[in-house]
């Protein structure tokens, strides 16, 4: 049992990542695009009421669980990866950029997104405001996602492939 | 100059470039 436990946290470490990455896509690719336009044709209430927060639900939880999953599979070269040390330097820099992405989601998408969304009291002004932060930070953990899944997938396993 | 995270070409890009500057960092600095 205990041999199979790295190649299930690796398995969990996929579902969850594609779920995160997925739904960051998503919000990137296809509802900011989108809600731009509901805004004007006034139809905007049908996303920002029943799609976002359900998005932002399996958003939010799986970023938490695909770290958990990465950790768990990084086991005793957990220290190693985070210390950039001991052939782990590769897989370190993707776990680094993987916990700053989590930190972006708790820590500026999420509260500003409750704004947004009308789930904790807001201004008008103060909407806007968390809106251009959200979005920044929407954008920048996607910016950070295209080298993170390139060490995630070339970082250490696969290393050789491109002389890592 | 346009914040290149204002689009989603700029920040595929942006992206793009910090994988290279990362690549280079390791290869030279770390490994």
């Amino acid at each position: 049992m205990e041999a199979l436990m790295p190649g299930i946290a690796r398995w969990l470490h996929v579902i969850f990542g594609i779920t995160w990455i997925g739904l960051l896509y998503y919000f990137n690719l296809v509802q900011m695009a989108a809600l731009k336009d509901a805004g004007a044709d006034g139809t905007a209430a049908g996303i920002t009421k029943h799609v976002a927060p359900r998005a932002l639900f399996y958003f939010r939880w799986a970023a938490v669980g695909t770290w958990l999953a990465g950790a768990w599979l990084l086991g005793a070269g957990f220290v190693d990866a985070f210390l950039l040390r001991n052939g782990m330097e590769g897989i370190g820099i993707g776990a680094w950029l993987g916990t700053i992405m989590l930190i972006n989601v708790w820590h500026f998408i999420w509260p500003n997104q409750k704004k947004i969304l009308g789930m904790v009291p807001a201004t008008d002004e103060v909407k806007a405001k968390a809106r251009r932060v959200a979005m920044l930070a929407s954008r920048t953990n996607m910016m950070l996602s295209i080298p993170m899944l390139f060490f995630m997938a070339n970082g250490l396993s696969h290393r050789a492939a491109l002389g890592l | 100059m346009k914040n290149p995270l204002e689009s989603v070409a700029g920040t595929i890009i942006s992206g793009l470039i910090l994988t290279v500057v990362l690549v280079f960092f390791l290869k030279n600095f770390l490994a």
